[in-house]
């Protein structure tokens, strides 16, 4: 026998439902006069830095079928690579820009859109700095734990990248590189499962 | 605030993306491992709301989506607890947003079709934000249990979700409360992902007739634990070091 570590355990994850608009964005289903506005819904005001971009996409399952009812939240680092909102020990950030935002795939096609804008790149812990990215976090139905990935831009160098370069199986990091479609815009689909599965993160 | 790392998530106690008894996750599980990687700043800084996010009367699911003068149908119920992380500090400014079906177990919900009525005071939603050693606190109706397309004869136990903002995205969380003695939490295909009993309790809230309000409503009481973080003064070594 020895000393017991003084411990607790993380609560369980439990699935976010079908319904998990009516929690998080209850005025986008109808559920309105209750919250102002909905969390996350806006990223950008005219006085928000940095150069404005667009990311849509859509979350697939195993059978290449598009979830409908998936949530999906991104966190990223403003125009000059700080985390906004005070918790960045290296500044406070953009005062005019969350970093935070938060979609649910529209209901007949499973589409998402963000409007934000590109990220400023962010060190690694030892000091070398990542390609600029943005963390994409996913829940939905039959997902027992939120699944976490990130989207990196194709135009940036990312061979050099800590995280990226990292990875064994190099032939899957595309599926972290969104597809520029226009000035200023992006696609960044998610697979859940099968080929082309996402990268997805245990950090 | 330190800056340092959060403990692993220990993903022997989390259930498995693949539970095939709960059928949707079958084809919506990974099939390749996650990709164990370092922290960086990214995952342990995350969003910072301001207290005024939130207004009191959010906390009220009884009467924030009821009209003047009504409240919401079903047994009043006070829920409160305490946000911690793994080493047992309070997590203040924790940022909770609630939902749940009504009384009867109907979700106000365009793609819901269980033929039980809605209810026109109740809404479903509710948020609060935790106080300076975490704790939290709202009212609302106890939730029915209801029927669901999974196997052919399937009923989720009566339960709220909850979703958690600690103090990082790393400790991101989406989870659901149960009840105490409600028999079909150990029926429920998708409690049982839960791997270990002790983690199911850890998700069922206790009766607390303590702090009851007498003729008005019973209380329950559902702590939360997120991700610890690391405090030594080893972390923050440069790679190699």
């Amino acid at each position: 026998m020895a000393q017991k570590l003084d411990y607790f355990k993380e609560s369980p994850s439990q699935t976010a439902g079908p319904y998990v608009h009516i929690g998080c964005l209850p005025n986008m289903c109808e559920i309105g006069g209750v919250y102002d506005d909905d969390l996350g819904a806006t990223m950008l005001s005219d006085a928000t830095k940095g150069e404005r971009i667009t990311i849509t996409g859509t979350t697939y399952d195993g059978t290449g079928t598009a979830l409908k009812d998936a949530m999906v939240e991104i966190w990223q680092a403003d125009a000059d690579g700080i985390y906004p909102g005070g918790r960045d020990p290296r500044g406070p950030g953009d005062p005019n820009f969350p970093g935070w935002g938060r979609k649910v795939g529209d209901y007949t096609t499973g589409e998402w859109t963000f409007e934000t804008i590109k990220p400023g790149a962010v060190p690694f812990p030892d000091g070398r700095m990542q390609a600029p990215h943005i963390t994409f976090w996913v829940v939905a139905r039959g997902i027992n734990v939120g699944l976490q990935t990130r989207m990196y831009f194709p135009e940036d160098d990312t061979a050099a990248d800590p995280i990226l370069s990292r990875i064994e199986h190099q032939n899957r990091v595309p599926t972290l590189i969104a597809e520029k479609t226009g000035e200023g815009q992006y696609r960044f689909d998610i697979s859940l499962q099968g080929d082309g599965e996402t990268i997805f993160f245990d950090f | 605030m330190s800056g340092g790392s959060f403990f692993a998530r220990d993903r022997s106690w989390q259930p498995p993306a693949l539970t095939p008894q709960y059928r949707t996750s079958v084809a919506r599980s990974p099939s390749r491992a996650l990709l164990a990687m370092p922290q960086t700043l990214s995952e342990t800084t995350g969003p910072v709301f301001a207290p005024d996010t939130v207004r009191p009367e959010d906390a009220d699911l009884i009467h924030n989506y009821a009209a003047e003068g009504q409240s919401a149908v079903g047994p009043r119920i006070i829920v409160y607890g305490r946000v911690m992380d793994e080493t047992g500090r309070g997590v203040p400014n924790a940022l909770l947003e609630v939902w749940q079906a009504n009384a009867g177990g109907r979700y106000r919900h365009k793609k819901e079709g269980y033929i039980a009525a809605l209810d026109p005071n109740f809404g479903g939603c509710g948020r609060c934000m935790t106080d300076a050693d975490g704790n939290y606190e709202f009212r609302t109706i106890q939730p029915g249990v209801y029927p669901w397309l999974n196997r052919a004869n399937d009923w989720r136990p009566a339960h709220i979700h909850f979703s958690i903002f600690g103090e990082a995205f790393a400790q991101r969380l989406i989870t659901q409360m149960y009840f105490e003695g409600d028999p079909m939490i150990r029926l429920c295909p998708i409690v049982q992902g839960v791997p270990h009993e002790e983690g199911i309790d850890s998700l069922t809230a206790a009766l607390d007739m303590t702090r009851t309000i007498p003729m008005d409503a019973r209380a329950y009481k559902f702590d939360m634990v997120l991700r610890g973080r690391r405090q030594t003064m080893f972390e923050n070594r440069v790679e190699g070091a």
